[in-house]
């Protein structure tokens, strides 16, 4: 459960990176990509390539729908309905909440690699506890 | 970092002490310890890479028979172990990097869980 001390450090790192929305979001998942391989398998329609224009569209969509989410933890459901409803039924990302842990784990590495040592244990904690509501959330559907 | 995100792995830890907050467990002197201990394994690790179940046999073997952890936590503790790398060397841990050290991150996890039964 997110506490209030949780709720104030996700909405500063969020501050922090709004200039970087694009840049972040490719970030995790181009590193996604490379790490698991089996995450591609959700884009076969997509130019993978470092640096590919689809790569960069998608990253800042995904680093915009987190920012939003972070402006609304107190909703969470309700600010992801209709990315939870597409996730569940039309992406049907498989197993539910598997390839989105994959991806959190890649959020929170571009993260570290840019805020260094600001990205503390503590930030770190309220930050993962985020990205594993916001994948709950997503796969409510699922079933 | 592993105590903190995941509180509940503290209940490996009992005889460790303070553990009642993040600053209590950074300053904690016995976490630091093992923190030594478990890093010195994985560097052991890397110089075996080609034989990491027989490296890790003892090791998998307490995990299970004395220390009753389920495998799971092992691979939550690799995942942390990449961020703090991360953190660390910044940039320097490119994508390449990741994913080669997740990679060693699933194959020790899955060495110090093969002796489980």
């Amino acid at each position: 459960m997110l506490t209030a001390d949780d709720k104030k450090l996700i909405q500063q790192v969020c501050e922090k990176s709004s200039g970087h929305m694009e840049e972040f979001g490719a970030e995790a998942l181009e590193r996604m990509f490379i790490t698991f391989p089996q995450t591609k398998t959700y884009f076969p329609h997509f130019d993978l390539h470092h640096g590919s224009d689809q790569i960069r569209g998608h990253g800042k969509k995904v680093a915009t729908a987190l920012a939003n989410a972070a402006k609304n933890l107190d909703n969470l459901s309700q600010a992801l309905s209709e990315l939870s409803n597409l996730h569940a039924y039309n992406l049907r990302v498989d197993p539910p909440c598997f390839a989105l842990q994959l991806l959190s784990q890649c959020f929170q590495v571009v993260l570290a690699v840019h805020l260094g040592k600001d990205y503390t244990p503590e930030v770190h904690s309220a930050f993962d506890k985020f990205l594993s509501a916001v994948a709950s959330v997503l796969a409510e559907k699922y079933r | 970092r592993l105590l903190i995100v995941y509180p509940w792995t503290q209940r490996f830890f009992d005889n460790f002490g303070n553990l009642s907050s993040p600053t209590a467990i950074i300053g904690n002197p016995k976490v630091r310890a093992h923190g030594k201990k478990v890093l010195t394994s994985f560097g052991e690790a890397v110089k075996n890479l080609d034989n990491l179940k027989a490296t890790y046999s003892k090791l998998s073997e307490l995990h299970c028979e004395k220390l009753h952890v389920d495998p799971e936590n092992f691979r939550l503790l690799g995942d942390i172990l990449i961020i703090v790398l991360a953190a660390h060397f910044t940039k320097d841990f490119t994508p390449a990097c990741q994913a080669a050290w997740q990679k060693l991150v699933g194959v020790v996890a899955h060495a110090l869980a093969y002796k489980y039964h």
